[in-house]
């Protein structure tokens, strides 16, 4: 926090500036070490395809308009096969040909609204999310104009893009609250099979548009579409026959841990409690066991109610815990069956986070953040849960390569919001940082943007993806207007931008919805799909933060397709770029001595000079010699990983 | 002493009214239609997305009623710095004063946007209403001036629990809105529906467990 507040108060002093700064904004911005001083962020001026601009550290190869029919609709969320990027709109999807980042083409619009249009793609499957009301089975615009209709899409649209040219609309898997977003899952053990989780935040459809929904608390109705995520099998051969096949409760049972982590031992007590015959009640999704005071208060009442004496009877007891229910509901709001319980928790997720190599996901779900197990596909388990004071509402999260760091967004607001002003708080609409240990989450620290944004730009942390650089934890990340943040959290208590992009406002004049939905690392581009601008295509500038050795290594990282949602892990083949970029990362932290660094380099250029059995003989005796380094490095293991790396080049 | 005062705080969450849906909301005075450059542009957008996906009376009903609705919750707020000694309830109302207020921003724009009539809700203080019919979870005059009364602790519970009833009357709002034919087509409506009845139910069991926390505590001897 002590790093933030003086960049607050600099920035509301940088306010004041904002003519001298307009013009200063558009002028480039060398690569460089420190974060550029004032910050060209602010005063940039409003405008939709001449906003002004601000960059540090990455650059802006290419912005794409929207083909005419999804200009007007809203731009949502990426997902990448081959060349491709598919581009999510509230009017359909767009496939672009990014082969060439400066131009990327449109190679096919498929006009069918739904909101919001979330894209993912498996093999030659595409999964498109409808939430809204308004979506039509038939695609056709013009909403739905009843509230209950057979003609209504809510749920997941599948499409075989085997020719991506030519879409075709192969079947439909409805569900009672719609997508909002989805996730897909391969099965490690089933290749004919993909699943799909659907997370859905919007009200539950009527029972009479689709049988078997309907709303309410799960242990008064065990068949409520609340409190729980849809997980969809799709048979790959037959896409059409895609269908529910569980509905797991993965809130079940939730504890509300005291903002940060939670505890076995409440458990353990909770289960003791119980046993001993306290009073129990559910309050607020958490099931507490009343203090004695607390229920001797209520006893009181009861008894005087049914004309009752003295010490409180077995009867009198039984009143109570009957009353139970309705008098906390009465105390604390909500109905006598929430309090009652079971424990409802969250009733649904934002957005999961699937990391199948690691069989966890990531579940941003209401006021939680949690980890799941996910090693049997069709019932995942929940192994935690956080939740966090600051945190209005859980949207997404992202593992670190190791998994050792899980990373999670609050979406405060919903995205409409301008949430990035001067006065709105540090922690509030920004990234927690956890560490993630034997499936429990210890909480790190926030990354917010570090910079303010006006009342016109809606700003809050939204969705991005890894860079895969070697040797370090670095997010490419999209806040909405606030434009795009290149952030390093290899410490999760220490996060630091390495690298920006920012636009001015679309309307000089109040806030409209746009800047970038999501920004993903594809293939060595870095993808943004701007709401209201189109598809931008940014290129990472090298700098002391981030060179290009460690630049060119991320680059050599590459995949067929790209989900955000379905995180693959990174594994760099040795390479010298990979060589070079740990080499660089000593450098930078000190982690060997600078004689060393300079002697490998140097052994590395000439090797790569060198070809067949002579580059494989000093590629060998410099692995064993850096191997010998290892023991009195200061970051020994690091020393030891290039060791490895120069051994298999 | 404790016990009368729990007894008090029930007595007066059982005379709670619960007033009308949302359909059927509270009449608003009317502000003349802007009719500057920016807006023109804005109205035209506004006509172009309305004209795939028509709004109904029922959802500028909505969008006017939560006006008021939200304006009530932001006068709540404002009662607490000065009454309460507690950090987490300073937070927690200013939390709502920032969210609401930038909701109420997002409401304004789409009805001046499809030239409706918007109320004034900045000169709104404790004592006033948006009309006078009552929309699902909004205070009585009375509880109203009962919040206003209380300082510390006291302000503290009857803080939460009056502002629970609220946030549950926003939810109903919403739950009528969707049950409404043809409501819920324009996507801002949609999105700005279905956001809040989730926020803000995540909202209430956050203030259910400090109620519950503080009435423990209370009870305690």
């Amino acid at each position: 926090m002590s790093r933030v507040v003086p960049t607050l108060r600099h920035m509301r002093r940088a306010f004041s500036a904002t003519a001298v700064l307009t013009l200063l904004a558009t002028a480039s911005l060398a690569a460089q070490a420190k974060a550029p001083s004032p910050d060209p962020r602010i005063g940039l001026k409003a405008g939709r395809y001449d906003a002004g601009e601000a960059a540090w550290n990455m650059r802006l190869v290419s912005t794409t308009k929207s083909p005419p029919r999804f200009e007007d609709g809203v731009n949502s969320d990426l997902a990448f096969t081959g060349k491709y990027a598919i581009q999510g709109n509230f009017n359909g999807f767009v496939v672009w040909d990014i082969s060439n980042p400066a131009t990327p083409v449109v190679t096919t619009e498929y006009f069918c609204p739904a909101s919001q249009s979330d894209v993912s793609v498996y093999k030659h499957l595409l999964f498109v999310s409808g939430e809204g009301m308004e979506g039509r089975l038939d695609c056709a615009e013009g909403g739905v104009p009843t509230a209950i209709s057979g003609e209504r899409l809510r749920g997941i649209r599948i499409f075989d893009i085997s020719d991506i040219t030519k879409p075709k609309y192969v079947g439909n898997v409805q569900t009672c609250r719609g997508s909002h977003t989805h996730s897909v899952l391969a099965d490690p053990n089933d290749k004919d099979f993909v699943y799909v989780y659907v997370s859905g935040s919007a009200p539950v459809r009527p029972e009479i548009e689709m049988p078997g929904c309907t709303a309410g608390q799960p242990g008064d109705n065990p068949g409520s579409a609340m409190f729980r995520i849809e997980v969809i099998k799709v048979p790959l051969a037959n896409p059409g026959a895609a269908a529910i096949v569980a509905s797991p409760r993965i809130f079940e049972g939730l504890e509300a841990p005291p903002v940060h982590g939670a505890s076995p031992a409440d458990a353990e007590e909770m289960a003791k409690a119980r046993a001993a015959g306290a009073f129990i009640a559910t309050i607020g999704g958490e099931e507490m066991v009343l203090p004695n005071g607390f229920v001797t208060q209520l006893m009181g009442q009861v008894m005087s109610a049914r004309g009752a004496t003295g010490a409180p009877t077995a009867a009198d007891s039984a009143a109570l815990r009957t009353a139970l229910p309705g008098i906390i509901a009465q105390m604390m709001g909500g109905s006598a069956d929430d309090a009652r319980g079971p424990k409802p928790g969250p009733n649904q997720c934002h957005d999961i986070t699937l990391y199948p190599a690691m069989g966890i996901a990531g579940g941003a779900c209401e006021g939680y953040g949690l980890v799941l197990d996910i090693s049997n596909p069709a019932n995942p388990r929940r192994l935690d849960a956080v939740a966090d004071s600051n945190f209005a509402y859980w949207h997404s999260a992202t593992f670190n390569n190791a998994g050792t760091t899980v990373l999670f967004t609050d979406e405060w607001g919903g995205g409409g919001g301008p949430k990035c002003r001067a006065g709105d708080p540090y922690e509030w609409g920004a990234n927690a940082i956890f560490t993630l240990k034997d499936g429990k989450m210890s909480f790190a620290s926030y990354y917010k943007l570090p910079v303010a944004q006006t009342s016109l730009e809606n700003c809050v942390a939204h969705n991005g993806s890894l860079i895969p650089v070697p040797g370090r934890d670095i997010k490419v990340q999209a806040w909405y207007q606030g434009g795009i943040s290149i952030f390093d959290f290899t410490d999760p208590a220490k996060p630091f931008e390495i690298a920006f992009h920012d636009r001015g406002p679309l309307d000089p004049t109040q806030m409209q919805m746009a800047g970038s939905w999501s920004v993903y690392w594809y293939n060595g581009s870095i993808v943004s799909s701007e709401i209201a601008r189109g598809l931008d295509i940014f290129d990472v500038v090298a700098s002391p933060l981030l060179t290009q050795n460690e630049i060119d290594a991320a680059k050599t990282v590459r995949f067929e397709e790209f989900n955000a949602q379905m995180q693959p892990k990174f594994t760099w083949t040795p390479s010298f770029p990979v060589a070079r970029a740990y080499l660089d990362q000593l450098e930078r932290d000190g982690g060997l001595a600078s004689g060393r660094i300079r002697a490998i380099r140097s052994a590395l250029t000439n090797a790569e000079r060198a070809s067949g059995a002579a580059r494989s003989t000093a590629l060998q005796t410099l692995a064993t010699q850096v191997t010998a380094d290892a023991a009195g490095a200061k970051d020994g293991t690091k020393v030891r990983t290039l060791a490895e790396t120069i051994r298999g080049i | 002493m404790l016990m009368h005062a729990s007894l008090a705080l029930l007595l007066v969450l059982a005379g709670a009214t619960i007033g009308c849906g949302a359909g059927r909301s509270a009449p608003v005075a009317p502000t003349p239609a802007p009719t500057d450059e920016s807006s023109a542009a804005a109205i035209a957008r506004a006509r172009a997305d309305s004209a795939r996906y028509p709004y109904t009376a029922a959802d500028i009903a909505f969008m006017q009623g939560m006006i008021g609705h939200h304006a009530q919750a932001i006068v709540m707020s404002h009662l607490a710095p000065e009454r309460t000694e507690s950090a987490s309830i300073r937070t927690l109302a200013a939390r709502i004063i920032n969210a609401q207020r930038d909701e109420i921003a997002i409401m304004e724009r789409w009805l001046r946007d499809r030239q409706q009539p918007v109320a004034d809700t900045s000169a709104m203080h404790a004592h006033q209403h948006m009309g006078h019919a009552m929309m699902p979870g909004m205070l009585t005059d009375a509880q109203m001036a009962e919040l206003e009364a209380a300082r510390g602790e006291e302000f503290d519970r009857r803080f939460l629990r009056l502002m629970i009833q609220h946030h549950e009357g926003a939810i109903t709002m919403v739950t009528e809105l969707f049950a409404t034919d043809g409501a819920a087509q324009d996507q801002t409506v949609f999105r700005f529906a279905a956001d809040a009845q989730v926020d803000q139910r995540t909202e209430i069991a956050r203030m259910q467990r400090m109620l519950a926390a503080l009435l423990f505590a209370q009870a305690e001897p």
